[in-house]
């Protein structure tokens, strides 16, 4: 079925009864050619990139719970590609490129929307840095718009000015940065795999692999034994828990990330905008919700849901920027769980096991980077080598000193 | 969360900085053979378990001791609180 206008006029005047559902519900076959764990985003975008750009067929996708019920359903919708170094920005540069040509891509509503990203500057050395990561940006083919603070009072008027501690003196935007639909994202790959022949398979959890000599034959599921040519592991939150079942420890933990909405209330945002200086950053749904967030909680978590402290350094950071957030009432707040990695980059590679690949370490920025991830992750699994823009994802870069460290931490993975 | 201090008592969480896992405690021997290898394991890899998981939290906002708390991270529930350097001390 393809969504159309006509379509839609079509399903009006005839009650609405000839929509069916976008995927399948298959039952597993004993065996795949390539079997990925993890019907997320990254997943699903994988199976789709495999199956139509890359033409490979036989792939299943196994997920442990529903389509859209783990964090591509729980982050807050942003995308942009304001990254500030070279093996970062080409990859999410790609990813941007991609957003902006998904919904033809997919025939899907994704309510892409380019509302622009503006990070907020407080002072001169935070400027320069800036100017280095806007130069970045453009060296690879972004868009960077440097504003003084009479540019981003035009641009956000409604911001505080007269901050003591943190007064604006500019802002870095990203024209095409926006926010997209999350929900639709995963439900639109689903739909364009399932129709491409991939396997859909929920409610079928990982439990264990079958490694023989070093070579990976099969996947032990919730559902039965699914023996696979190859098996790809995209499940970012739960890596490390997935990989210990092959026996191997990763240079990730698992930490919460909270997420914030308020009532709705009537279009007052421009995009999104950044207050990084005081960890907050917000947007503003189509809904009219005021979406917001801050920093990750800081210790290790799985358990989908933060404390109370981080909420009130969330609520500061807009109270100090924004203050008329101040009357608002906060509708929802939620966890979600992140793969930290040690240099606050994530990794797609192959793996010491023999046909076992891996995608995750995404931090908090796993949304944004959904479409490159599953091209670059279906470019690895079709053609055994990495994707042009993802060389530097490497699972062995710590052993070799090569972290991408885009701000400097170190091996400290609640600080990036 | 509330940790319970061994010396201070129930403190808040917000008062202390989580500093990773425990076994940061033990440093790799610098002179051994295989001294890259084990650093690059001690410095990069992680265990990251579902359920019970042994952490360094630094008191900095009260009397600067380090601490290992024993904590789920399925549910955040404190298990138990020690003073880093007394265990470091039982290990020597």
């Amino acid at each position: 079925m393809k969504y159309s206008g006509f379509k839609v006029i079509k399903e009006a005047l005839t009650g609405h009864k000839g929509w069916k559902p976008v995927w399948r519900k298959p039952e597993p076959k004993p065996a795949y050619d390539i079997v990925i764990i993890g019907g997320g985003g990254h997943g699903l975008a994988t199976a789709h990139y495999l199956a139509k750009k890359y033409k490979q067929k036989n792939i299943a996708v196994l997920e442990k719970g529903w389509i859209g019920g783990g964090n591509v359903g729980r982050n807050t919708t942003i995308v942009r590609s304001n990254y500030g170094l070279h093996g970062n920005e080409g990859f999410y540069e790609l990813s941007m490129q991609l957003w902006e040509r998904l919904e033809q891509d997919l025939n899907y509503n994704a309510m892409v929307s380019q509302r622009g990203v503006l990070n907020l500057i407080h002072s001169d050395p935070q400027r320069d840095a800036f100017v280095r990561r806007a130069n970045t940006m453009i060296m690879n083919g972004a868009d960077a718009v440097l504003l003084d603070a009479k540019g981003v009072r035009e641009h956000s008027p409604l911001l505080n000015f007269d901050n003591g501690r943190f007064p604006i003196t500019g802002g870095l935007l990203q024209p095409r940065g926006g926010t997209v639909r999350h929900d639709a994202v995963a439900w639109g790959y689903a739909r364009s795999a399932d129709s491409a022949g991939v396997d859909i398979i929920e409610n079928c959890e990982a439990t264990g692999f079958d490694i023989q000599a070093g070579t990976v034959m099969g996947v032990q599921t919730s559902r039965g034994p699914i023996k696979a040519g190859k098996v790809a592991v995209a499940v970012a939150g739960n890596s490390s828990r997935v990989m210990a079942m092959a026996g191997r420890r990763l240079p990730i933990e698992s930490h919460v990330l909270q997420a914030f909405v308020s009532e709705g209330l009537k279009p007052l945002l421009p995009g999104v905008i950044t207050f990084g200086a005081g960890h907050f950053y917000v947007s503003q749904s189509d809904k009219g919700g005021l979406v917001f967030g801050g920093d990750i909680d800081g210790y290790n978590s799985y358990a989908q849901r933060g404390n109370l402290p981080v909420v009130e350094d969330v609520c500061e950071g807009g109270m100090a920027i924004m203050p008329m957030i101040g009357k608002a009432r906060m509708l929802r707040m939620w966890g979600g769980i992140m793969d930290m990695s040690m240099d606050g980059s994530p990794i797609i590679d192959r793996t010491d096991i023999s046909g076992l690949y891996f995608n995750g370490g995404w931090c908090y920025g796993g949304f944004k980077a959904t479409p490159a991830s599953g091209l670059a992750f279906a470019h690895l699994l079709a053609t055994d080598t990495p994707h042009d823009t993802a060389t530097a994802f490497t699972l062995d870069r710590f052993e070799r000193g090569l972290m991408i460290d885009e701000k400097g931490q170190g091996a400290q993975p609640n600080l990036h | 969360m509330i940790i319970n201090h061994p010396l201070l008592g129930p403190r808040d969480a917000s008062e202390f900085v989580h500093m990773g896992d425990a076994s940061l405690m033990h440093r790799p021997d610098p002179k051994s053979e295989t001294a890259a290898d084990d650093f690059y394991r001690y410095q990069y890899l992680r265990d990251n378990p579902a359920g019970l998981y042994a952490e360094l939290w630094f008191h900095e906002q009260g009397d600067r001791s380090w601490l290992v708390v024993t904590r789920n991270t399925l549910t955040h529930e404190i298990i138990d609180v020690q003073l880093a350097r007394h265990i470091a001390r039982q290990k020597s």
